[in-house]
Order: structure tokens, then sequence, then C-alpha cells
């Protein structure tokens, strides 16, 4: 455990000592910033015409969470913008130690390959939630002007750790198949839009292969937390997901050491 | 301290080393000499866990590197051939990673790191980010960094590349004065060096071992004469005294030796022939001459081969 930590701590620290880190910070809490703006807008105007609505049935609107919807909206949006951002945390994770040699220097220290996968994902993950909690900032706008219901929030920030999560697991097992950052990045990003894609693929299919294709989806997935529901398939999805990309990390560390 | 057996590494295309066996006793240094390609770094990947090998057993301080990797790496520093840095770091936080890495906690991390950067003469640079530091004093953090944790073995993959001479002076009394508590072994291809350092060589082509001795003994193999190899049929020890009694023999002495016959290791003075001389002096006795064979030619190559790569001035450091 404590190997894990020292290895995290490291690269955790790399993060901040390259530009990448706050180039993707500023992306993100950008976009977040400006399309929170966005549907703030966009339900304040629904209010005038909900309004007129109402007058012409002569019935009072039917309540809506609109700060539920705020979110729920920001984050389906944010979660697009993580498909490009992600790669951007996980290339360097195993292509620059290879490139650099200090892959030497990991795979000859007295650690398990597991323990130096494990410290990578954790320093990658820890600045995952880094990045979504910036999103806290949005939130406590709409704490102070509102009363949101807390559920739907924690269900939504459930789903976005484990999809980002599964995410940087994929692309860390990509990172360790190449020693340039421009081809691991390049690399993540196709395998993310096929699984993204896989639920368009999936509309024109049959029955059973179209159930088949949209589980695979890994965006269809965060739906169900964003509309605040916790749905044990989907956390199995993506633990398993998880799962997954670490085992092939580790299953690539093991096949380099035959190939060096 | 190390014992390596019938190691073997092949690719799909080549073979890198095959059947090499040697031990290295405690306190010793051991050097590893050959051209580039020889296969020096493919052993030493193999002695440190990071590559497995194809055939044959590696253990070290009785421990094999198959099957209990941690506890060989526990106790091996090992500087690869080119320095493992994150160059993005200070001097000193990355040797603090490394010996965190390595398993040392608390106030000894610190105590480790400072006597580490000491011991190479780095002090002055350890606020310093590594990426701009010049060749030779990234060459030394690398150094200290197989240092940390006080390891008992020391694998260094050509630790003085890079350095000026003055820094090779220092690197290579330091490498001296580990001798004793830490068993050392290093690789080059500058034969000074190797007589200057080693106990003991291994000269290794094309992935086998060629010779294993003491430098003074090749040494005088290349500047002084030729060894012969002799194979004869009669008494060990009587074939000895001729052998010895003979003009233009240096030394002499029996590699192996059964019931009726025995092979020689007969050492040449400088530039004379005496395979014809040798032959008489056996047959007139009355043995019989098996086989006489010598044996300087491939030797005198390889080192042909590496006395040459010393020519090229190490790059000064700063």
């Amino acid at each position: 455990m404590k190997s894990i930590l020292v290895i995290a701590e490291r690269e955790l620290k790399t993060y901040f000592t390259s530009p990448i880190a706050y180039v993707v910070l500023t992306i993100f809490t950008f976009l977040a910033g400006f399309v929170f703006y966005f549907f703030v807008g966009v339900m304040v105007e629904s209010v005038g015409s909900r309004a007129m609505m109402s007058a012409q049935t002569g019935r009072p609107p039917d309540p809506i969470d609109m700060p539920g919807v705020i979110v729920q909206n920001m984050f389906n949006f944010l979660s697009f913008v993580l498909l490009l951002v992600l790669p951007m945390i996980t290339m360097a994770l195993f292509s620059e130690e290879k490139k650099r040699g200090t892959m030497e220097l990991l795979l000859t220290a007295p650690v398990t390959d597991l323990q130096v996968v494990l410290g990578k994902y954790v320093a990658a993950s820890a600045f995952y939630l880094i990045l979504l909690a910036t999103t806290l900032v949005e939130l406590a706008v709409l704490f102070t002007y509102s009363q949101p219901a807390k559920g739907p929030i924690l269900s939504a920030y459930l789903g976005m750790a484990l999809y980002g999560l599964a995410i940087i697991a994929i692309g860390m097992f990509i990172s360790t198949l190449t020693e340039s950052q421009v081809i691991s990045v390049i690399l993540t990003f196709g395998v993310l839009m096929v699984l993204w894609l896989i639920d368009a693929l999936a509309r024109s299919a049959g029955a059973t292969v179209k159930a088949v294709l949209s589980y695979l989806s890994i965006l269809e997935h965060t739906n169900d937390f964003l509309q605040g529901v916790i749905g044990t398939s989907h956390i199995i999805f993506y633990l398993s997901f998880i799962a997954l990309g670490i085992f092939l990390t580790y299953r690539s560390l093991d096949s380099l050491r035959w190939r060096s | 301290m190390i014992s390596v057996e019938n190691l073997t590494k092949r690719y799909v295309t080549k073979t890198a080393i095959e059947g090499m066996s040697f031990n290295v006793e405690k306190g010793e240094i051991l050097g590893f000499l050959g051209p580039n390609g020889a296969g020096k770094t493919t052993t030493m990947r193999i002695i440190t866990g990071y590559m497995p090998s194809t055939d044959g057993t590696v253990k070290v301080d009785g421990f094999d590197v198959a099957d209990q990797p941690l506890e060989v790496r526990r106790r091996i520093g090992y500087l690869p051939e080119n320095p493992p840095l994150y160059t993005e770091m200070t001097v000193k936080g990355y040797l603090q990673f490394v010996a965190k890495l390595k398993g040392v906690t608390g106030a000894k991390v610190q105590d480790d790191v400072n006597q580490a950067m000491d011991r190479v003469n780095i002090t002055d640079v350890q606020e310093r980010i590594i990426a701009k530091l010049s060749k030779g004093y990234k060459q030394r953090v690398g150094i200290a960094q197989a240092l940390l944790n006080d390891p008992p073995v020391l694998i260094l993959d050509e630790p003085t590349i890079g350095l000026d001479p003055k820094q090779i002076q220092e690197v290579r009394e330091l490498i001296k004065s580990l001798a004793g508590n830490h068993t050392v072994v290093l690789s080059t291809h500058i034969l000074p060096e190797v007589e200057q350092t080693c106990h003991r060589v291994i000269i290794i082509d094309r992935g086998k071992i060629v010779a294993v001795d003491t430098p003074q003994n090749l040494r005088s193999q290349i500047q002084g004469g030729a060894r012969v190899l002799i194979e004869v049929e009669g008494p060990a020890a009587d074939v000895l005294v001729a052998v010895k009694a003979l003009p233009g023999v240096a030394d002499a002495r029996v590699v192996t030796q059964e019931a009726s016959k025995s092979s020689f290791h007969v050492d040449v003075e400088g530039g004379r022939d005496i395979r014809r001389d040798l032959a008489r002096t056996v047959v007139q006795a009355g043995w019989g001459l098996l086989e006489l064979q010598s044996e300087n030619m491939s030797l005198e190559d390889i080192f042909i081969k590496l006395t040459t790569a010393e020519e090229t001035t190490p790059q000064a450091a700063s």
C-alpha cells in the first residue's frame, strides 16, 4: 500500500509541474462554467413560457426540479468534454516512462508490477476527482439561490466519478502500448469514440445485438445516475471496466519485460 | 553472492546470450568487458530482474530471480545504461522518491539521500532541476540513485560513460571504496577501467563468455605473448617440468587431467612461436601429442575491438 502511494504521489506532482494539468483544468472549468451559465439562462427563459402556458390553460404549471435539470444537463455535456480531456491525463502515464527509461527503475525496484499500475491509476484518478470537484463551484451557486434535491446530485456525482475512472483505466492501458504520448492520446480518443458511437450503431441493429451493443456503450450508463437512479448493473459495468483496464495494463507490463 | 548458471536469452530472431555461467564472490568487483551488443546489458537486466531469461538460473544472495524477484531487487542497486531520471524533478526530490520506492521510511530517507549525494559529489546541485544538469551530473545522480538504501549488490551498466576524466577517476575510486562490503558488477568497453577497478574480468563476445581472468593476467596476455593449449598423453607432472624448461615459456599449468592424458595451458613470452619446439619436446620424450592449439588469436581479436573503443575520449561533462 505504501509503495502505491509513493508512486502515486510522484505522479501527481508531475501533473502539476507540467502544463498539461493546467490546460486540462482551464478547459474543463471554463466549459463547466459556460454550460452552467447557459442552462441557467434556458431555465430562466422557460419560467416565462411556462407562465404563459398556464395562463392559457388556466392550470398551475407542473412543478419541476429546476436545479436538478440544470445539474443533469451540465453533467450530460461535461461527459462529452471528458471524452476529450481524460485521454490527456492518461497519455503520459506509461509512455513517458518507457521513453525516458525510468520504466527500468520502476520494474527493478522492490515493488510488484501491480503496485506500479495501481500507483499510476490512483494518481490519475485523484487528478480526475480534483477536476470533477471544481464543479462544486457551480453547485455552490445553485445551493445559494435555490434548494436543490440532494439525492440526485449525489447520484450524478457518483455516476460521473465511475464514468471517468473507467475511461482512465482504458487510457492507462493504451499508454503502455507506445513510447509516444501523441500516439497514446490519439489511440485513446479513437477507442473512446468507438465506445461512444457503439450506441448509435445499436439503433439500427436487431434486438439481441442492440442490447449487447448499448450495454457496451460507455456513455449510456451515466444516464440513470444523472436522473438520480443508482442502478447496480451500471455500477457493476463501470467497476468491471475499471478492473479490465487495470488487468490489461498489468499484463501489458509483464509482456514488456519479455519483449524489452 | 551472485551465481549465474547456464543463462540463455533468446529472441525470436536472435540469441542475445547463450549458456553463460559465472559466480561473483561477496565483496568482489567483477567487470564485464565486451564490444557493444555482446550481451552485457542483457545479462545485467536479467540479474536485476528487469527481464526474464529464456533458460538458466540466476541467484542473488541465495534468492532465485525468477521465484523471489522482490527479495533479489531489495538487495540490488542498479544503474541502467541510460540513467533512469525524472528530469522535471530536483535532484533531492528525485533521490527522496527513489529512497521511498526502495522502502526507506522516516528520517532515514533524508539521511540516505544526503549520504548518497555526498558520495558522488552532487550535494551542491541538490536543489537544481535534473533536466538542467550537464551529462556528467546526470550520470552521477544515476549512480547516487543506485547507492540509496545501501544495497549489498551493485549492478552498474557503464558507470563512467559521459563523465570527464577527473570525474571518471572519482567514480572509479568510489567503486573501489565500495568493494569489501559490496559486491559490484560493472560493464565497460574500456580496458584500463577494468584494470584499475576490477578484481576479475569476464570477457563477453556475441553472447558467450570468452575469458574469465584477473585483469593482470589478461593484460600480460595481450602485451606479452600468447597462450598455447596442448593435450598430451603421458605423466602430467613430467610433461609440465619438460615444458617449463623450454626457452620462451613464461608459465605452464595443468588445465584438465585424466588417467593417461592431460591438457596444459602454456604461456609464451612475447612474440615467440614455440609450437615447433613444444611438439618436438613432447614427441622426443616418447609421449603422445594429441592436440596443439594456439589460443591467443581470438582473444587478441576481441581486445583489438575493445581497445579501439578506448580511443574515443569521453566528452567533458560541464
